[in-house]
């Protein structure tokens, strides 16, 4: 079996040092933000909140000159730890520059990382990505979506037909990473997929809210009708979209958000049980002191992965362990919390406790399901471990 | 890994791999006391990694005790290693001598690990402290765990006198150590024969439904380590241990449910026999758990300190240093 490696490790000085700065621009930033808001964690969406992100140099700070201060990925891993613990709305730069920012960076071309890179670092420049169909969900190899070679007007690019679905933040994105097919699939199914830059004004572009489950308009249905894209749009080799994108996804997979997206919740319920009278706090203690301990050995083991991400290794089993262990500990939070409030929930006037209970009990189902569900993580594990 | 540590690691692991096979493993369990084990240990000086040097001790830190008592784990190890490292550090902390031989700690007079093998029992008292009992004072009544471990009950003809030292922390602490290693071994076993086992004409590790419970025991064998690691730590940074120690426990308590109730699952009935080795890691994973406060007894007392400092604080504590 091969070893899984998890050393503990610091966060060296220098990211430290940045603490105490983020959480003062917090404080500050969202004095009057919500707890009912600060619940929605990465999917609070504010522009000008990004905005003022990026004009204090927290956005793209590992970057490398000259797009970026080329700063430590563990100075990044405070602010962000700090962002998601705050619940503040970071949805607006949050998926440009986590994973489209990198993946331009280390397949894109230069006219690519010029049109969208100065954007996404001062949180003006909005991405989504463009993987899923209706038809090809894990099984992302299967896509049928396609760009097909052709001039026109004499340009030479690519025409783009087909229909994305669940992409995050459509509707208010600038640009979408798409993945598209571009030749036959083979017999590994993994070739003949390239990625492509699209700009979303361009036109025979459509795109479409779907409501979720809890009212909210955040993915979307987009749909291409013989959208014209220059060649200078795609995005590294042709043919080479799996193994990019396989790329892509270890960058999203050990990171904070996924096991701080319920944070809002675990502190309110900690504030709930801190003011419960001492004759009715039975398993309340207990089931703090628990998620706490989970909690405290997530953080290590994904501190531990983002060293050595930093330090230029690339240990994707230990990331898709971490995302595994981190969903199923938010996804536990709900639960615990609905059993000590004992009472359902209320909607509109209740305390921040059932607010944020409310939306995390229904926002939860899906931290299984995005980037990748449970049983697809777990059969990437069981790859690491020599299983298949 | 440090040179030291690294040293420390590989004679650890050497010795009980050439200690311990099934023979001794069941003369062990049926009340023989693995002499030869024991002395090839204290030859190596493994008991007394946290003694300082100038008391003939290795002057090691908790990480490197880790080392051994993750080892320790890996092979169920039955002697009372992890019980002499903790004790020789609270007899050293307390500037008193750590004599040579087995030693035990105790949070409970009715369930004293080895107590009649060791020449001194650490017996936690109030606020914190521990008093010291030579073996020649007390009355011993033999039980064992069902890791068939000894754990006896003493009786005692004075108090002794106390000192300072936290003995159900260690107890814990310890306990979390080595079932963080006996964790990471069940795994491998594990791996290893879904690899080997057909059914159906496949490997059994081809199957999905095992796949998927081996990659959430690969997560909690993460967990658990990190857990342990974490507490050994913090006692050497000096910070305030509690917190690190409560989630050490609970979180290696926890993971060691989940170890032994999967890897039954996946040996199938080969693993429910007598004859094969996977029930010396198991049953000791289930006494482990439940010795120097169960999950519950930790998260009970780590929530309301949790509670105590309220949820304004609850950030600062996860992130501090
Ligand atoms: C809130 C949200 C946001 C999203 N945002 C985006 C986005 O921005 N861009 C984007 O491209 N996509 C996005 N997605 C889509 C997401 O990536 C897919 O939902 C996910 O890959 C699963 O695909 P599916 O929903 O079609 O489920 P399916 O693949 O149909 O799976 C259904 C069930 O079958 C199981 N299953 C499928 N195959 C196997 C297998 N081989 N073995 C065992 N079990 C299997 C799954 O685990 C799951 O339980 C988002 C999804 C959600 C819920």
């Amino acid at each position: 079996m091969p070893p899984l490696i998890f050393e503990p490790c610091d966060l060296p000085d220098e990211a430290e040092a940045l603490r105490g700065e983020v959480r003062a621009f917090l404080a500050e930033e969202l004095a009057d933000y919500p707890v009912s808001k600060r619940a929605h964690s990465w999917i609070g969406f504010d522009g000008e909140f990004s905005r003022n992100l990026g004009a204090r140099g927290w956005l793209g700070m590992t970057w490398p000159a000259p797009w970026g201060p080329g700063r430590s990925a563990l100075e990044r891993y405070v602010v962000i730890e700090e962002l998601l613990a705050a619940g503040a709305p970071v949805a607006a730069h949050w998926i440009a520059e986590r994973q489209s920012g990198p993946l331009l960076l280390r397949f894109g071309n230069d006219e690519q990382r010029a049109l969208c890179l100065p954007g996404i670092i001062a949180g003006e420049t909005y991405f989504c990505i463009g993987m899923s169909e209706p038809d090809s969900g894990s099984d992302l190899a299967s896509i049928r979506s396609k760009a097909v070679r052709a001039e026109v007007k004499g340009e030479a690019g690519w025409v783009v037909t087909g229909r994305k679905v669940w992409s995050t933040y459509a509707q208010n994105s600038h640009y979408m990473i798409a993945l598209l097919r571009t030749g036959d699939a083979g017999e590994s199914r993994h070739d003949g997929t390239t990625q492509f830059l699209i700009d979303l004004s361009l036109p025979g572009l459509e795109v479409r809210p779907i409501r979720n489950l809890l009212g909210d308009e955040e993915f979307n249905e987009v749909t291409f009708d013989e959208v014209f894209v220059p060649e200078a749009m795609m995005i590294g080799a042709e043919g080479e979209g799996w193994r990019q994108v396989t790329a892509e996804l270890a960058f999203e997979r050990s990171g904070p958000d996924r096991f701080l997206s319920a944070y809002a919740l675990l502190a309110e319920l900690v504030r709930f049980v801190s003011a419960l009278p001492s004759d009715a706090t039975a398993g309340a203690h207990d089931a703090i002191g628990r998620l706490y301990a989970h909690l405290t050995s997530l953080r290590a083991l994904s501190i531990s992965v983002a060293t050595r991400l930093d330090a230029g290794e690339e240990p994707a089993l230990e990331a898709s362990v971490v995302k595994d262990l981190g969903v199923t500990f938010e996804q536990s939070i709900p639960e615990i919390a609905q059993q000590i409030l004992g009472i359902a929930p209320r909607l509109d006037g209740g305390s921040d406790f059932e607010a944020s209970l409310a939306y995390v009990q229904q926002a939860c189902v899906s931290f299984s399901l995005r980037g990748g569900t449970t049983e697809i993580m777990r059969g990437v594990i069981a790859r690491g471990l020599g299983l298949r | 890994m440090t040179d030291t540590r690294n040293m420390i690691a590989e004679t650890a692991e050497r010795l009980f791999a050439a200690h311990l096979d099934s023979a001794v493993m069941d003369a062990a369990e049926a009340g023989t006391w693995p002499a030869a084990l024991w002395d090839e240990i204290a030859a190596n000086g493994l008991d007394r990694v946290l003694v300082p040097a100038e008391q003939d001790g290795i002057g090691g830190d908790w990480e490197d005790a880790f080392v051994i008592l993750a080892a320790a784990g890996r092979h169920a190890a039955p002697v009372p290693l992890a019980e002499t490292i903790g004790a020789g550090w609270l007899l050293a902390r307390a500037g008193l001598d750590v004599p040579a031989g087995p030693l035990s700690l105790a949070d409970d007079r009715a369930r004293v690990p080895w107590a009649r093998q060791a020449v001194q029992v650490l017996l936690s008292a109030d606020e914190g402290c521990f008093t010291v009992h030579d073996i020649a004072a007390m009355g011993i009544t033999p039980d064992r765990n069902v890791g068939r471990d000894p754990r006896d009950g003493i009786t005692l003809s004075e108090d002794g006198t106390a000192h300072a030292g936290d003995v159900g922390m260690i107890g814990a602490l310890v306990r979390s150590c080595q079932m963080a290693g006996a964790i990471a071994e069940v795994l491998a076993l594990c791996v290893t024969y879904a690899g080997e086992r057909v059914q159906f004409g496949r490997p059994i590790g081809k199957f999905q439904a095992i796949q998927q419970q081996l990659a959430v025991l690969a997560g909690e064998t993460a967990a658990a380590e990190m857990a342990a690691r974490n507490a050994c730590r913090a006692l050497d940074r000096g910070d305030d241990v509690m917190f690190a120690v409560a989630s050490a426990k609970i979180r290696t308590g926890e993971a060691a449910g989940k170890a032994a109730a999967i890897s039954h699952q996946v040996f199938g009935a080969i693993g429910f026999t007598d004859e094969h080795h996977l029930h010396y890691l198991t049953r000791r994973l289930w006494s482990w758990r439940a010795e120097f406060g169960a999950e519950r007894v930790w998260a009970e007392r780590l929530g309301r300190a949790l509670a105590a400092q309220g949820a304004d604080q609850l950030w600062p504590a996860l992130t501090a240093r």
